[in-house]
């Protein structure tokens, strides 16, 4: 009876989750931090002490302005409290400064950010349909808020690595939300200030443009004018947001801004192999040309030299299969989104077939993409956790991906300070997933099978050697990116293969609604 | 969700905020020429490693005593022993003998905060989590919580993994005693206390109601019967651990003596520094260190201790069961820290753990938590430059006791054991109501305390009284503790017996 106390207020656990897992962030504020830390400041200080117009100019540093111009003008916003920490940070020539002060001003400024995500996850949770009569632990919004709040991905991405993306997915979230209670516009408004903050999401733009050209603008009702009338103030929300920008700008700063935000001149895959389609790529091509020489087929001599040395450095050459172009790239990504932008183009479903594309789009972009980074797939595991506590598929599907995903992004921590943190945060994260969603959807059997189970638990092997044993070996000096190698292959298949489920169950359901019911 | 998923959860965010403490500074980095306790236990291990065991506790060529010589009992010295094997196959400079003075660096930190963590997961974390299993009342969900809550406990975590010491070895071993006596496994209860106290000379506090229990168990089985050989079994089991752990100082009764010596400083005075026990807020009014003399202050301390510890142990005696016994721990403790000589100002950790985690209500315990925290960890953790995990654990572990278990919702007359005293009060006072004059004086105890250590870090002290803040803080506290000591010692001398319902969960 006394644990009742806390349960029957509705508002209070929701409070609670947020404030420890913000006391939590808090203490990781001495943790180790990236170069990243290092862009941030430089961006608050080249926008504090610099004109707008030379924003996308200024290149004392080697970490330029990348993001878009309303994520400028919030480092501009945050330079102003910085000023009260320390000074020093806002100096443009000051490179790598990182001085206790100014460790705290930026590490607290992710953290009060987040605030927009807590906001954001609650209005998700008002949007799900609830179970009643179940005990806290086991009800749908509490298990989606801890899946989102305590995201794992995102403690180490944002609080140890260093970025704004809890503030970021904020944005997103409260845009998917806003959708599900069927306030398109602002739904709509948001996406767009979402794409000026990070322009990564132009990832899953399609699925909005689609569901709401599809939804809001060609309904199929009689009240054609109406449906005339919204398309009308969506496109002047457009027109309006370009004139924003071109205000802020002097003319004939766009191509600029634009070589900025997309820099093609990288390689196709990051240092670190996303565990995409490119790695599984990378890793033919490498056992082909292996085998070649094994078998006498290729000459050792004709063979490009990197491929062979087993680093993994910025320009990989491909020595038997064909090298990918960015178009190629393109043209994969755009192939492999179309058929779910079709299916919603025709059967819409309702928010929910707008998340499960939107999802689809985030996951294809990533396993097709342009030189990738493995932190993009939050923004897949992340919408996705909202499907997962609706059904029993969607679960199966999130636990492989997140699993496979979150264990993508160890690499990011290399340093051995981190290392008990970064398996104490993830061990957290996978059991309260596996265990909440398993009693969730406790009718029904396992949630995994016993192949997926086995492959989800070859990723503690993997850790032991990649992390634990292998340092130990003489093969760490010849060839010191083998772990991470088989880091990216291992998640490669797992993502490759929630991908590739994720499709078919957008394909095959037909009403997610009635088989919610029959369960 | 399955309760095996949720305690282990409890466990991981444990260890997350014990690493996540690590991250910060340690006691003395970076101050030639004493350093501090991270300096002592590094300075241990290089001793225990070079020297042979003859030489570990005496002042040598080798082994300087007033430099951070050893003054714990033998088990810490194997402990660190121990260690140092380690730190010598991993990077041979840590220990070496006299060349490794003063020895920081970042993977050495590492090390130190990697031994802490393993021991706290091989004893700590384990007797936790089998102590609330057994003896929390409440649904498992309440057990849970509670278990979350004592793994939390910042002042454990920020001594062991902030300051840097081992602390969650002593106290992990008088839990499993605790857990022994508990479950009826005396033998095993004894042995794991007399580890303790040979970790820790510390764990002396508690020794006599471990004592008091068990002789009061073996009286009640009849002296002449079985009750005698359980009394013979247990004191055997006593004498062989100690035989054991003393070993290799028994050659020589030199040695065992100057250990003893180095356990039992007489010679450093009545009290150090700032502590909040009666001595050191009685020579605010009276200078007591210089107006007696040293054998009337150890023989003044000695008396008043005992007086203190006698009535509770005596009751313990009569009525051996886990109940009193949690409140003679509890007793014995305060009265050891408040009366007795030369105590320092972490010992009362040891009070306040067995004070907040031990099952009482839930109010006082916080009450409790907060004037051991305020008093004692505050200008320490300053000087350390832990203000920052100070701030956010402290703050994190009263949110999640208040919110877990609804503490203030609790606080009525019947969980504080006060009904006698409403008996007394009610022919005199017939409107007084108890327990809002408690909620209200927690909440004074609260702001008083808030605007003390505001003040206390961020104010300079007026230049007459330059210790003004630290005195009156300590003061504060003292009178706190005061006012424990009798509340717990009423409640236990006057509780004629636990309620029937709590009988049946224990």
């Amino acid at each position: 009876t006394v644990m009742a106390a806390p349960v029957t207020n509705d508002q209070s656990w929701f409070f609670a989750l947020a404030l420890g897992v913000s006391f939590l962030k808090c203490l990781l504020i001495n943790a180790y931090h990236s170069t990243d830390f290092e862009v941030h400041r430089n961006w608050l200080a080249l926008t504090h002490s610099l004109p707008a117009a030379q924003w996308y100019y200024e290149a004392t540093s080697e970490w330029t302005l990348d993001y878009p111009p309303l994520f400028a003008w919030f480092e501009y916003g945050l330079s102003h409290i910085a000023r009260f920490f320390d000074k020093e940070m806002l100096v443009v020539q000051n490179l790598n400064y990182a001085s206790p002060a100014t460790i705290l001003f930026q590490r607290l400024s992710v953290i009060v950010a987040d605030v927009v995500f807590f906001y954001a996850v609650k209005e998700c949770c008002k949007s799900l349909r609830e179970d009643k009569g179940k005990d806290l632990l086991g009800k749908p919004s509490f298990i989606l808020t801890v899946l989102l709040l305590w995201n794992f991905g995102l403690l180490i991405v944002d609080h140890i690595h260093f970025q704004y993306n809890g503030f970021l997915f904020g944005v997103l979230l409260l845009s998917i939300a806003r959708h599900f209670q069927n306030r398109h516009f602002e739904g709509a408004l948001l996406f767009s200030i979402l794409l000026n903050l990070k322009h990564i999401y132009l990832y899953i733009a399609p699925a909005y443009g689609i569901y709401l050209l599809r939804c809001f603008c060609f309904t199929q009702s009689n009240d054609n004018i109406w449906s005339r009338y919204n398309y009308l103030k969506i496109w002047n929300l457009r027109r309006f947001i370009d004139k924003f920008y071109s205000s802020l700008f002097i003319k004939g700063q766009l191509p600029q801004v634009l070589s900025r935000l997309f820099p093609f001149k990288r390689g196709l895959c990051h240092a670190y192999w996303a565990p995409n389609i490119w790695a599984l790529y990378n890793i033919a091509d490498k056992a082909f040309s292996i085998l070649g020489v094994k078998f006498k087929l290729l000459d050792i001599n004709k063979l490009p030299k990197a491929s062979m040395t087993g680093g993994l450095v910025q320009e990989f050459q491909h020595s038997v299969l064909p090298s990918v172009s960015p178009l190629a790239t393109l043209v994969c990504t755009v192939l492999s989104i179309l058929p779910a932008l079709f299916r919603i183009w025709h059967r819409p479903n309702g928010a929910r077939g707008f998340l499960r594309c939107l999802v689809i789009c985030a996951l294809g972009s990533f396993m097709f993409g342009w030189h990738v980074h493995e932190k993009a797939i939050l923004m897949a595991i992340l919408p996705l956790s909202l499907l997962a506590v609706e059904s029993r598929e969607d679960a199966r599907i999130f636990l492989i991906l997140s699993i496979t995903g979150h264990y993508s992004l160890f690499p990011l921590l290399f340093t051995t300070q981190e290392l008990p943190i970064k398996i104490f945060l993830m061990l957290l994260f996978t059991i309260f997933s596996l265990t909440s969603l398993k009693t969730l959807f406790r009718k029904g059997g396992a949630l995994l099978n016993p192949l997926e189970a086995t492959y989800l638990l070859g990723l503690i092997p993997l850790e032991l050697i990649c992390e634990f044993v292998y340092p130990l070996t003489v093969w760490q000096k010849t060839f010191p990116f083998l772990p991470l190698m088989l880091t990216s292959v291992y998640c490669a298949l797992g993502v490759t293969y929630a991908f590739i489920r994720l499709y078919i169950s957008l394909l095959t359901c037909s009403d997610s609604t009635k088989k919610i019911k029959t369960q | 969700m399955e309760n095996w998923s949720l305690f282990s959860l409890c466990v991981l965010l444990g260890l997350t905020s014990r690493w996540a403490v690590s991250f910060h500074s340690y006691s003395g980095a970076g101050k030639p020429p004493m350093f501090g306790d991270y300096e002592a236990q590094r300075h241990w291990q290089e001793v225990t490693y070079n020297l042979p065991v003859h030489e570990w506790y005496f002042n040598t060529t080798n082994n300087d005593l007033n430099y951070w010589g050893l003054d714990y009992p033998p088990l810490t010295a194997y402990h660190s022993l121990v260690c140092a094997y380690v730190a010598k196959l991993l990077n041979p400079e840590w220990v070496e003998l006299h060349a490794s003075r003063g020895y920081e660096s970042h993977s050495h930190k590492l090390f130190m905060r990697a031994t802490v963590l393993f021991t706290d997961i091989l004893i700590y974390i384990p007797a936790v989590l089998l102590y609330c299993f057994y003896f929390c009342d409440g649904s498992s969900k309440q057990k849970v919580a509670t278990a979350l809550c004592i793994l939390l406990y910042p002042g454990l975590i920020l001594i062991d993994y902030g300051h840097f010491q081992y602390n969650s070895v002593s106290l992990g071993l008088a839990l499993w005693g605790i857990l022994g006596l508990g479950l009826g496994w005396d033998l095993f209860g004894s042995l794991a206390f007399t580890l303790a106290l040979n970790y820790k000379q510390m764990e002396l506090y508690h020794s006599l109601p471990f004592f008091c229990y068990l002789l009061g168990k073996c009286i009640k089985q009849g002296l002449t019967r079985r009750g005698f050989f359980q009394l013979a079994k247990i004191s055997l089991t006593v004498l062989v651990t100690f035989a054991l752990c003393w070993m290799p100082f028994l050659s020589d009764p030199k040695q065992p003596l100057q250990v003893l010596h180095r356990l039992f400083p007489f010679g450093r005075g009545l009290f150090e520094d700032k502590v909040a026990n009666t001595w050191c807020s009685l020579n605010v009014l009276i200078k007591i260190k210089t107006l007696l003399s040293r054998e009337t202050q150890l023989f003044l301390s000695f008396a008043l201790t005992l007086l203190f510890i006698l009535p509770s142990s005596l009751k313990l005696l009569s009525k051996p069961n886990l109940w009193q016994f949690k409140l003679a721990l509890v007793n014995s403790s305060l009265a050891f820290f408040l009366f007795s000589f030369q105590v320092h100002e972490k010992s009362i950790l040891l009070a306040a753990f067995y004070c907040t985690h031990l099952g009482f209500c839930l109010f006082l315990r916080l009450m409790f938590f907060l004037f051991v925290f305020f008093h004692s960890m505050l200008p320490l953790l300053v000087k350390d430059g832990l203000l920052l995990p100070y701030v956010v654990t402290s703050l994190a572990f009263l949110f999640l006791s208040l919110y877990l278990l609804s503490a203030l919702e609790r606080s009525t007359e019947e969980e504080l054991r006060l009904g006698l005293y409403r008996k007394l009060t009610q022919r005199w006072l017939p409107k007084l109501n108890l327990s809002r004059i408690i909620k209200w004086k927690f909440w004074f105890s609260l702001v008083a305390m808030a605007v003390l250590s505001f003040t206390s870090v961020w104010l300079e002290p007026p230049a007459k009284f330059p210790d003004l803040f630290p005195v009156l803080v300590s003061i504060l506290s003292f009178l706190h503790f005061l006012g424990f000591i009798i509340y717990f010692n009423l409640v236990q001398l006057m509780e004629p017996q636990r309620k029937k319902s709590q009988k049946k969960t224990n």
